[in-house]
């Protein structure tokens, strides 16, 4: 391990999402949201419409994540928390950031341009954390406070959760353009064409 | 006789193995690509994915938060007289509570969760006969992460081999990190449309050290599963030396006009689980004996 271990706090300001670089590691504490698919489209339309939506984004940590949860009297407790995979909110993201100001989006295999482009805008990092590892990421959850939006679903609600120690994170998309998986792409571009020579294919 | 309950019963147990725990093919073959990885950030990656399978099983846990949709895959034998769909679907809904089993069908249309599971034509099932005197279960939860990175292909027969090459990198490629790799591949080749993408999703139940029987088509597998790992897309899409763990393919006689293909991603954590219910209550798992 050659990289600092950083540990960040929310709520995360603009000039804590600008300090951190691509490929850092680092460990989260406090609260987390989780927020996929119907959270983004149901909070942009809460907005256009003028609407409160039931929490605050502005420097939260954004978890694409859909947990299985479970009632322990009247408690929610979690069982499994991994990410989802994040490319599904390319489209609404961009807008979701501009709106809301989340200072962190968690969440597995990337964003496409215009959501890094947003981040560099508006300070806000992609940590990305092990797509399947749900025990694992479950640990780094110490408690559920609530959920909102409960009847989207048990893994469209947002579920409030606090959390301690919580990854390892990779900084995959920093505020200022970095993308370890643009980094990667390139890479890949460059092994298709032996790829290609293997297979016997133009 | 075996009961309605009993195979609900059995089916739960099922899930809850099938869930918790991957099958032997598939954890050799993490460690191994763990072990193999030099590079900082990949490592990390295998790092966390063998810590969480270790948690999983020591809790008792489903290793994912995505316990998928459940497609099951039954023979029966000639002389059945209990309702085993019955006991499949009233299995899931129980694992769903007891397990816990995140709730995933929803209405395609309406996107309404009933939270149990269970709806129209799901748990999916697939059915066939054969002379054996036990149930045999086979289940496949199936993440979506993985499934939407899933295409077909109707090919011309022109464009061969090739052609045939020329869709399953494409469709590696424009998967990318999104289907957690380091992926398993399941490839159809030839039937029909729909026939190929159940191909594709058969060849995912194979464990991935073992080669087809074909020899041609063996060697098809191979060839595509070395070029595949060259492209470093690695875990996660964070890069590495291992971007797919395995790849299998099932062909089936297809129509002289036409040359169907079609790829059916799964993730790393690539559960499938089989339980054999015997006449006098017995139950054996087979992929999770070990």
């Amino acid at each position: 391990m050659n990289k600092m271990q950083k540990r960040l706090k929310t709520p995360i300001s603009e000039s804590d999402a600008r300090a951190l670089k691509a490929g850092e590691t680092i460990y989260l504490d406090g609260v987390v949201y989780t927020g996929r698919d119907e959270v983004h489209i149901h909070a942009l339309e809460h907005f256009e419409k003028g609407q409160k939506i039931p929490v605050d984004f502005r420097g939260a940590a954004l978890f694409h994540c859909g947990p299985i949860m479970k009632k322990v009297g009247d408690k929610w407790e979690v069982v499994a928390a991994g990410p989802t995979t994040s490319s599904r909110m390319n489209s609404l993201e961009p807008q979701f950031i501009e709106k809301f100001r989340p200072g962190a989006i968690i969440g597995k295999g990337g964003m496409s341009q215009p959501t890094i482009d947003a981040m560099k805008t508006f300070g806000c990092v992609y940590l990305a954390i092990t797509g399947g590892a749900a025990v694992l990421a479950a640990k780094g959850i110490k408690s559920v406070s609530g959920v909102e939006w409960f009847e989207l679903g048990m893994p469209e609600a947002i579920w409030i959760m606090n959390a301690d120690n919580f990854g390892p994170l990779t900084v995959a998309i920093d505020a200022h353009g970095n993308s370890l998986f643009a980094d990667v792409n390139t890479k890949v571009k460059e092994n298709e064409q032996k790829v290609r020579a293997k297979l016997g294919l133009k | 006789m075996v009961t309605e309950v009993d195979i609900q019963n059995a089916i739960v147990e099922l899930l809850r193995k099938t869930v918790v725990k991957l099958p032997a093919d598939i954890e050799r073959r993490i460690r191994q690509a763990y072990a193999e990885e030099t590079d900082e950030v990949p490592r990390m990656q295998f790092k966390a994915i063998v810590d969480n399978i270790e948690l999983a099983e020591k809790g008792n846990t489903p290793m994912c938060q995505d316990t998928g949709v459940t497609i099951f895959y039954v023979t029966l034998p000639r002389e059945c007289k209990v309702n085993v769909e019955k006991g499949i679907v009233e299995g899931v809904r129980k694992a769903t509570k007891e397990v816990p089993l995140r709730p995933n069908a929803v209405h395609p249309l309406t996107r309404k969760n009933p939270g149990d599971n269970v709806g129209e034509r799901m748990p999916y099932i697939n059915w066939k006969v054969a002379d054996q005197d036990y149930i045999e279960v086979t289940v496949m939860t199936k993440g979506a992460g993985s499934e939407n990175m899933s295409q077909l292909a109707m090919l011309t027969p022109s464009a061969g081999l090739k052609g045939i090459k020329e869709f399953a990198l494409n469709t590696v490629m424009r998967a990318g990190s999104n289907p957690c790799p380091p992926t398993v591949i399941g490839m159809g080749i030839g039937g029909s449309a729909d026939i190929c993408m159940k191909l594709a999703k058969e060849a995912l139940l194979r464990p991935i050290d073992q080669r087809h029987k074909d020899p041609e088509i063996a060697k098809l597998e191979t060839e595509l599963l070395e070029s595949m790992n060259m492209l470093g897309i690695g875990p996660m899409g964070l890069g590495g030396k291992t971007t797919m763990l395995g790849l299998n393919i099932e062909y089936a006689y297809c129509h002289t006009a036409s040359l169907p293909v079609a790829i059916n991603v799964q993730c790393w954590a690539a559960r499938r689980g089989t339980v054999r219910i015997y006449p006098d209550g017995k139950l054996e798992f087979p992929i999770h004996e070990r």
